[in-house]
């Protein structure tokens, strides 16, 4: 299978700060890939400059062969990427449907099938399709806020520590409704913190530290890896 | 009783029309602070360049001409404000867009000083609009009982709007969170402009109307109910619509009222004392937000 992103010696700072220095690594199409690291290594600015919402210092980025280095989130957006934000991002004060219409902004075609896919990966969101944003759990603004990407019909998805600040429980949920959209054909890129879920679900695994990818390989290579299990596992 | 509401009914009918008026205004000053959260303190100077362009170009045009021609010119300049004096600003402290508001608020008053030459310019009188009629044996012109409706009208077409089309939730998703907005694909800068378009055409209309009233347009004619309709917004809660568009009635009546008692010199006072207990006893208006996010 073909690279659907890649990603060349990308070096991304904040306003002479460096946050990222100099990453390189492909995304497979169709795989699930994750990136894993500490707080603060460069995890969420490496996923907002694919999206368009940092420019990047220098480097490249090449979505489908074509290079989208530097493009507006609404380029991005059209050309087939979402991300979902660290930390959900609904809107509070707007419809769970409502939040799901605006997911799918660019799209001028029918949402009605769309919508029910969603809700039947989310029975829960369909229970509360009238209620607003802001009254929902975390676990099920987490699921809107990946029912709301999923909208814009993606070939790559991308997740900002889906599983933060959730139940266990809930974090499950959320990694086998992962594991079943990739299965239904998107590609997915997956940063996380919570290293054992990520790496257990993912194809291929990159660690990122201070700005730079140490270590990858496949997730059951890292599962076992010393200075993973060390670093980002707790044993 | 019904003495007593006889006696203040034309205070009352001025008080609805003009509180109309201010509405049409403060829903600008509201919506830009919604999605901006910039007190645009040149859209009063807006207002009163309507006015202004409608003294000129009823001067050469005919009526069916000149009142679409104010409508547009005024939108453009709303458009072509945001663009040059705010746009620009997108990523500076908040102050710096203040102060660029009020720059533009002088530039504005400057032109029209330039072009009046400093003299008050007779606003044309809109047939049909300036006609004298008698509503419950009050005389009156017709302008007064029209601007409530035509403001009713537009202000149920507006929520509707924002409400139920994707522009609209655009709007309220770009005045909750440009960074997410941005990743559903919106164009803020669209939105934003789109906000001001409409500010500016609400301003138009009212100032239409206010003029019709007050029959002359000085450089400064926009200060004073900019003032008032700002003052209304605070009240409904900046940011709210329908908070201001109750404000704006309000005050219109309110002021009104105290005319109608004979206390005259202190209907403008009202305003501001209004004002100052708003921002002691309760900051955030009627129906403001609860929490100031975005800051
Ligand atoms: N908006 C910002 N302005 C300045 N520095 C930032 C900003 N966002 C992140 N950083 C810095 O960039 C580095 C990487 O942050 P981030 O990408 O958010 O890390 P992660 O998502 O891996 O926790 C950190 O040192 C952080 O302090
Ligand atoms: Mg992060």
């Amino acid at each position: 299978m073909s690279n659907i992103l890649e990603i060349k010696d990308l070096h991304v700072s904040y306003g002479g700060i460096k946050a990222v220095k100099g990453i390189t690594f492909d995304v497979e199409e169709g795989s699930i890939i994750t990136l894993i690291g500490s707080n603060g290594a460069g995890k969420s600015t490496t996923l907002n400059t694919i999206a368009g919402l940092i420019k990047p210092e220098s480097g490249s980025i090449f979505f489908e062969g074509n290079e989208i280095t530097g493009k507006d989130p609404n380029f991005i957006v059209s050309s087939g990427i979402t991300l979902v934000p660290e930390g959900r991002k609904i809107f509070p004060d707007m419809t769970v449907l409502e939040n799901l219409k605006i997911g799918a902004y660019l799209r001028k075609d029918d949402l009605s099938d769309d919508i029910e896919w969603v809700y039947s990966l989310f029975p829960r969101l369909k229970e509360r399709s009238w209620q607003l944003g802001g009254t929902l759990s975390g676990g099920e603004q987490q699921m809107l806020a990946v029912g709301r990407a999923l909208m814009s019909k993606p070939k790559l998805i991308m997740m900002d520590e889906p599983s933060l600040g959730l139940a266990p429980i809930v974090v499950r949920d959320i990694f086998s409704i992962i594991r079943e959209i990739n299965k239904q054909g998107t590609t997915i890129l997956l940063i996380e913190q919570n290293a054992n879920m990520a790496l257990k679900t993912a194809n291929h695994a990159y660690v990122l530290e201070t700005g730079r990818i140490i270590l990858q390989g496949s997730g059951e290579e890292l599962l076992g890896n010393e200075s993973v299990r060390a670093a980002y596992l707790g044993s | 009783m019904s003495d007593f509401i006889q006696a203040n009914l034309p205070y009352l009918l001025a008080g609805i029309s003009v509180g109309g008026q201010y509405a049409l205004i403060a829903i600008g000053y509201t919506m830009v602070y919604g999605i901006l959260r910039l007190i645009n303190f040149a859209h009063g100077d807006v207002f009163m360049a309507a006015g202004l362009i409608m003294v000129f170009a009823a001067a050469s045009l005919p009526m069916y001409i000149s009142i679409p021609l104010v409508i547009i010119v005024t939108v453009l300049l709303g458009f072509v404000i945001e663009r040059v004096a705010y746009k620009p600003l997108r990523s500076a402290p908040r102050m710096s867009v203040m102060i660029s508001a009020i720059g533009v608020s002088y530039l504005i008053q400057n032109c029209a000083l330039y072009f009046t030459g400093g003299l008050p310019r007779v606003f044309p009188s809109i047939p049909w609009l300036t006609d004298t009629v008698t509503i419950f044996g009050a005389i009156t012109k017709r302008v007064t009982v029209i601007t409530p409706i035509i403001t009713l009208i537009l202000v149920v077409a507006l929520v509707l709007f924002i409400k139920k089309t994707k522009v609209g939730m655009a709007m309220r998703a770009v005045s909750r969170d440009f960074q997410t907005s941005q990743l559903m694909g919106i164009k803020i800068d669209n939105v934003i402009s789109m906000t001001f378009i409409i500010g500016c055409f609400l301003a138009a209309i009212g100032a239409l109307l206010y003029f019709s009233n007050y029959q002359s347009v000085i450089p400064t004619s926009g200060s004073m109910p900019g003032l008032k309709a700002f003052v209304a917004a605070v009240f409904g809660g900046i940011g709210s619509i329908p908070g201001a568009v109750i404000g704006a009635f309000l005050i219109g009546i309110v002021e009104n009222i105290i005319k109608g008692v004979g206390w005259t010199t202190f209907s403008d006072a009202f305003t501001f004392v209004l004002l100052i207990v708003i921002l002691m006893v309760k900051p955030t208006g009627i129906f403001g937000e609860k929490k100031t996010d975005k800051v």
